[in-house]
This record gives C-alpha cells, sequence and structure tokens, in this order.
C-alpha cells in the first residue's frame, strides 16, 4: 500500500463513527467601513512604530519626495505599473537612481539597493495590516523584502475594516504577503525589537 | 541514563534540575510575565472573542472529522496550481523524501523557517547523515543552533536563554557557520538582531533550497499560510528556486474565508500582537518556484482515534498555554523531553509517539535513532559528537541547564523504553489548574485530556505510599502538632533526601524549609500575630 493510501486509510478508520461536526457558517458581520477607518488605520500601523503620513491626492507626490529626501536614499526600486505620478516623483528626485525591475534585478542587486516604493492591495484599519499581492503598483515579492526601506501608498479606498473583508476581497491564487510594521523579532526576553532580515524602516502614506 | 527508582516518571526528576536553575527560572518568569499581559490586553480589544474561539474550535473539529476528504482536496488543488504532493507515513520516510528532494536539486545546504513539524522528525539530523547542512534562520532557533542548545518554547525556543547569555553565544559560535558577530556587540536586543541580520544576509542570497513547515493549508485552494515576525520566512519563502514544506496532516482548513478565524486568533494569543508583522500565503509553484509539499501523519491518525485526546489536533501552536502554566514558569521546556513542551507538550507528545498507555515507541511514532553523519558538513550537535567533544546532553547537564534525558529523547537517542517512563510521566506534569484551557484559542480542553492520559498510564508506587503517610498525618490534629514540634527540633538533621521508597518522593520534589515553629504554635503565642 502506498503511504498515500496508508494515511488516507488510518483517518478513516479513526473517525468512523464519530458524530459530525457541521463547518461553521460566516461568523461575525461584516463591519461597514466607517468615517473613522482611515484614521484608525493609519493609528495602528503607527503602533507597530512605522512611519505613517495621511495626505490629500495632490499632495502624494511631495509627500513621496520629501521621504525619500529624509532617508537620503541614493538608489530606490520603482515596481511596474507604479501610478505615473507616483513614479515621476521619484524619477524627479533620484534621477538615475530610480531603478525598475524589468528585466528583474538580481538579489545582490536588490541588496544594494536602499529602498522601494510600491502600492497595495488591502489595508485593513483594525490590525494597520497592508497586504501586498504582486500586482500591478507592487511588484514581485522579493522587491519588498531585500531593500531596508519601504515606502508604501495606500489609498483610503483600499483600507477594508478588518480582517474577514480582507481576506474576501484577496485572491488567494496570487502569492500574498501580510505586512504589520517593520520586520520585528521578540525572540529576546519576549521583547519586541524592530529591524531583522525584512525592511528595518516601514514607511506608510495614505492617500485620502 | 541513571537506573530509575521504583519507576519514578521521568518529568519529575527533570523538573527538579530544572527548578534548581535560578537563572532558568528568572529568564522564563521575566518572559511568561510580559507576553501573558500582552495576550491579555489584545484578546481583551475583541468583543466577540468567545464567538470567535467557539468558531476556530468547531473548524477544527469539523475538517477533522472529514480529514480525508480534505487531504484529498488539498492534494487536487496543489497539483492544479503547480506543485507536487508527497506522503509520508512517519518521520523517516518524510526524512527520506525531503533528502532525496534536496539532492535532486544537486545542493548540499537548505535555510530553514522555523518550523515545529521538522523538528518533530528530526529533519536536520537526518540531513546532516546524508551530507546536507540545514541552516536555521529564525533568531531562536539561530541561537539554538549555534548555542548546540535545544528549543524549550514553541514560539520563542530561546526562551531559555537572556541577552547575555545570547551575546555570548554568538561571539564564540558565529564563526563558525558563518560571518562572525560584530568584534564589538553588545547585549542590547537592538545589536544582537543587528548580528543575525548581518551573519544571515548572504546565506539567504545565495542558497537555493529552502525547507518550511506551515501554520495553514486550504483544501479548497491549495494555499500554504506562514506566519512569522522577522523576515527570514519570507527569505526562504521567496528567494530559493527550490522550497519544500513538511506540514502535519491536521493543519488544514477546508475554505480560504475560514482564515479570517485564525489570523485574529492566532497572532494575539501567540506574540501578543493585532498581527505579527508578516504572513505569507502561496498557491503551489509562485513565481517561478519549484515547489513540493510533504503531508506528514507520524502519529497524527493515532492521536485522531482516540475519543478525548484528538481535541489536540485542533492545535494552532500558539503556545499561550505555556506562558500562563505554573508548571512550565518554573521548569522550563527542556523537562518535557519533546519538541512540544508545556500543556499541550504534556498530551501532545505521549499521544504522538504512542507510548500514552506505557507501551514502548511503535515505528510510527518520534524517530528511536538519529544516525550519526558520516561526511559533510554537519549541524553543530552532530559535530559535537564526531569531534569527539563532549556530547550536547553532557554539556548541557553539566551547565544545569538541560537534563540528560530530555536531550536524549527530542535528540532521538533513548531506547524506548525510557522514551515511554518520560512520556507515561507527562500527563502528571500539570496541577490542573485550568488556565491552559482558558487560554486556549482553539479552546482544548487541556485537563481533560490529561485526566484522560493519567488513567491509562501506571502510577508510581511511592507517590501513593508517600499519600497515604501524610493522611495519617494531617488527619489528627494532635498527631499533627506533635509531628510539627519534633520536625521542627529535628529539623538541622532533615535531609535533602528521604530514605527508602519515600526517596523516589524528594528525588522529585525540593523538601520545604521546616520552619522552627509550627503556624499553630506561633498563632498561640503572638495571638495570631497581635503580640
Ligand atoms: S493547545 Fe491551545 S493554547 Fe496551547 S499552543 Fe495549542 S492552540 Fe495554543
Amino acid at each position: 500500500m502506498s503511504s498515500r493510501d496508508l494515511i488516507l486509510s488510518r483517518v478513516r478508520a479513526a473517525v468512523a463513527g464519530a458524530p459530525d461536526v457541521p463547518h461553521t457558517g460566516p461568523r461575525a458581520a461584516p463591519a461597514a467601513a466607517g468615517e473613522r477607518t482611515v484614521e484608525l488605520f493609519a493609528g495602528r500601523v503607527a503602533d507597530y512604530r512605522a512611519v505613517v503620513h495621511v495626505v490629500e491626492p495632490a499632495e502624494a507626490a511631495g509627500a513621496i519626495t520629501a521621504a525619500l529626501a529624509r532617508r537620503a536614499a541614493e538608489r530606490v526600486v520603482v515596481p511596474g505599473g507604479l501610478p505615473e505620478e507616483w513614479a515621476h516623483a521619484v524619477r524627479a528626485h533620484l534621477g538615475d537612481g530610480a531603478v525598475g525591475d524589468d528585466p528583474p534585478l538580481s538579489a545582490a542587486e536588490l541588496d544594494a539597493a536602499c529602498g522601494v516604493v510600491t502600492g497595495c492591495a488591502v489595508g485593513i484599519a483594525e490590525t494597520g495590516t497592508i497586504v501586498l499581492d504582486t500586482g500591478p503598483r507592487q511588484g514581485r515579492r522579493a522587491l519588498t523584502l531585500v531593500p531596508d526601506y519601504h515606502l508604501c501608498l495606500v489609498r483610503a479606498g483600499q483600507i477594508v475594516p478588518g480582517v474577514p473583508e480582507a481576506v474576501a476581497a484577496l485572491d488567494p491564487a496570487r502569492p500574498l504577503t501580510w505586512i504589520s510594521g517593520p520586520s520585528a523579532t521578540s525572540d529576546i526576553e519576549l521583547d519586541r525589537v524592530e529591524g531583522v532580515h525584512g525592511p528595518r524602516t516601514l514607511e506608510v502614506v495614505v492617500v485620502r | 541514563m541513571s537506573a530509575t527508582f521504583l519507576g519514578m516518571p521521568a518529568f519529575p526528576r527533570n523538573a527538579a534540575r530544572a527548578v534548581g536553575d535560578s537563572q532558568l527560572r528568572f529568564n522564563l518568569r521575566k518572559a511568561t510575565r510580559t507576553i501573558r499581559g500582552r495576550r491579555a490586553a489584545m484578546v481583551g480589544e475583541v468583543p466577540g472573542w468567545e464567538e470567535l474561539r467557539a468558531a476556530g474550535r468547531q473548524i477544527k473539529d469539523h475538517t477533522l472529522r472529514h480529514l480525508d476528504r480534505y487531504l484529498l482536496q488539498l492534494e487536487e488543488a496543489v497539483a492544479r496550481a503547480g506543485g507536487r504532493v508527497h506522503w509520508a507515513a512517519d518521520a523517516d520516510e518524510a526524512n527520506r523524501i525531503v533528502a532525496g528532494l534536496v539532492e535532486a536539486t544537486g545542493e548540499t545546504s537548505v535555510v530553514k523557517v522555523k518550523s515545529m513539524a521538522t523538528q518533530e522528525i528530526g529533519l536536520n539530523e537526518a540531513l546532516a547523515a546524508r551530507g546536507i547542512t540545514a541552516y536555521e534562520t529564525d533568531l531562536a532557533e539561530l541561537i539554538v543552533q549555534l548555542g548546540d542548545d535545544l528549543p524549550s518554547h514553541i514560539l520563542v525556543p530561546a526562551i531559555h536563554r537572556n541577552r547575555a547569555e545570547i551575546r555570548e553565544i554568538f561571539r564564540e559560535k558565529m564563526a563558525e557557520w558563518g560571518r562572525p558577530a560584530p568584534e564589538d556587540l553588545t547585549d542590547e536586543p537592538r545589536a544582537l538582531a543587528e548580528a543575525a541580520r548581518l551573519h544571515l544576509r548572504e546565506r539567504f542570497l545565495s542558497t537555493k533550497v529552502a525547507v518550511s513547515g506551515a501554520n495553514f493549508m486550504i483544501a479548497e485552494t491549495g494555499t500554504l499560510v506562514v506566519l512569522e515576525s522577522e523576515g527570514n520566512g519570507r527569505m526562504c519563502l521567496t528567494l530559493p528556486e527550490t522550497l519544500i514544506s513538511v506540514v502535519g496532516i491536521e493543519k488544514l482548513l477546508p475554505t480560504w474565508q475560514d482564515l479570517e478565524v485564525f489570523l485574529q486568533l492566532l497572532p494575539r494569543s501567540s506574540t501578543g500582537e493585532r498581527m505579527n508583522p508578516y504572513t505569507s500565503t502561496w498557491t503551489g509553484a509562485s513565481e517561478g518556484q519549484e515547489f513540493h509539499l510533504v503531508l506528514l501523519d507520524n502519529g497524527r491518525t493515532r492521536v485522531l482515534a482516540d475519543e478525548v485526546g484528538r481535541q489536540a489536533l485542533r492545535c494552532i501552536r500558539c503556545s499561550a498555554c505555556l506562558n500562563v502554566c505554573p508548571v512550565y514558569e518554573r521548569v522550563g521546556g527542556h523537562a518535557y523531553g519533546s519538541v512540544y513542551p508545556g500543556p499541550i507538550g504534556a498530551i501532545l507528545t505521549p499521544q504522538l509517539r504512542g507510548t500514552d498507555s506505557g507501551a514502548s515507541a511503535p515505528p510510527g511514532g518520534m524517530p528511536a535513532s538519529a544516525a550519526p553523519a558520516p561526511g559533510g558538513r554537519m549541524p553543530a550537535s552532530a559535530t559535537a559528537v564526531s569531534r569527539g567533544r563532549m556530547p550536547a546532553s553532557a554539556t548541557a547537564v553539566s551547565r544545569g541547564r538541560m537534563p540528560a534525558s530530555a536531550t536524549a529523547v527530542s535528540r532521538g537517542r533513548m531506547p524506548a523504553s525510557a522514551t515511554a517512563e518520560l512520556d507515561a510521566s507527562l500527563p502528571y506534569a500539570s496541577s490542573l489548574c485550568g488556565a491552559c484551557y482558558e487560554v486556549c484559542p482553539v479552546a482544548i480542553d487541556i485537563p481533560e485530556v490529561l485526566v484522560h492520559l493519567r488513567a491509562k498510564a501506571p502510577h508510581p508506587r511511592a507517590e501513593r505510599l508517600a499519600m497515604r503517610a501524610a493522611g495519617w498525618v494531617l488527619d489528627r490534629p494532635v498527631r499533627l502538632a506533635r509531628a510539627q514540634r519534633l520536625s521542627g527540633r529535628l529539623r538541622r538533621f532533615v535531609p535533602r533526601r528521604l530514605p527508602g521508597p519515600a526517596a523516589a518522593w524528594t528525588d522529585t520534589r525540593d523538601i520545604p524549609d521546616i520552619p522552627a515553629e509550627s503556624f499553630r504554635d506561633w498563632w498561640d503565642r503572638t495571638d495570631g500575630g497581635t503580640r
């Protein structure tokens, strides 16, 4: 008997005669996106010691430039599909220092970059989480992983109230990365310290 | 290992040593208190926590009841998305599959994301035996691997180490494994994290094969889910060309939407955060990667067959039960002699190994032997032995940190009979206070399972005798008063170890210091402390 058949037959023997347990239907009623969703999201992101700004659409480009200047970033990755207005802000500020990922950058090239500027797929207000799905504005997963600085732009309309709404909005066929603050560890005396292998600085610009 | 006395279980012996280690106790108390407070705050923030907990429990019970159906659904979905599914009935088979897959790539090293399942099957040792080096990348796992140590907590395997100890391990051992620690390394957690980042960076960027576990698998879509904090998980899941995930068959959830429940329950229960820094999900072969899923039984179907015990398979390894357990806080994780310590370990280990009824470990359980590696780069544990240095177990014991038996068991070097003895004692590693059940996000009634397993385990004779003697003294106030006064006068002569069959009792418990005056006498003399 193959191990597959063996395991399946062991499972069937183990649960034979056990009472059925129904699969629960959907739980708590989905929360409505309220007035305060943007403020809640910004506050919760900040709780992870990420840097957060909430700006009007007309201020987005300026916020990008200011952030890159503060960071003194010289080489920044710009994924394909980043809205032209945002990509232009990076190029205007850095010139040749704004690098695309086409053809794909090597791991070493990514490691040599100062940072990356992306959009996102979904923001979750309750937990201050950003979800990336490798779609347009975001690029492949390594882009937001290897460079030490991640500047992420979130449009207010992308923010959902809680985790259930986010799960419903996302496509599991795409590789997803849920990001809640900068890389951190609690492995030393269970104290949270920011900054291990992922980007040590996460800066979020919420565009109303 | 020394001869056992009157069949006294192994856990109490291990615990006695651990309790005597004040550094260990201090580290544990500090860490578990911090995390308990954070968890309580994060759970308190969710208004429908109890409903969420009930939903988590029900989804898991439903999945387990129909596990065969969901496993087949998962297999099909993973294959459809370009992944390959392998089935492993036991640890040896899983190790063989993974080693074969790594060899097929032509590589001789892999990077690893922290995974309980691969620890359970002794994968690192098995790979070393075939000349493949497994590099742990989780900070705590790195500390454990560099320190030639054993994990002592599900979530924070190096919880028994404080910052000063970690600094020493980094300074002494990093150079053996790769980039050395910075010259001026301090014991600041930030500096220690930075040292780990530098040490592993090049490794992440160049290693071609990664091995991971998973927190959840979704039957409907074939998606795997890994929650982590540091980004080492993302590195391993994203950069290598080949990804091999070893996952216990009980990690299934039926639908994608079910994840909403567990992504709320797990981070708040485990690290006490609204959300852990990084969660990765992927379905089959992503972004051109080659993906293999190894489905692991290794005793799980045996647990599933036990009507009471099967609820242990709901466990999502959050470690909340460890952090609230008064026994764990005092003895630490190593005394449990398994990769699964604490209350969950006390019910899971004996069942997984099939030693819950005192029987010797059958071949399907956790490995009974890990062959020493004939050559190639080996992990520290194996090298220490082959170089003729003191084996890890001896070093650890001489440091007073770990009992030899625990080391041997989790390394799989212990004879089956001794494993059985340890496992039989695990259901007693609890005061049945119920705190573990209260915090468990999937409502596993750990005390209920403990009592169930106790009924199956052999009872130590000395314990019964001592209980009877105590009953005779405590029964009569006069006898008690006389006994107390007598012992007060003779207290200087009380040995640390009682004679005869009672020795077994004191082997495993510290005799409390006997006060010069009994409480009753003190009460009479001072009129309840007023004089
Ligand atoms: S038994 Fe419950 S509390 Fe303990 S680790 Fe498992 S899920 Fe968490």
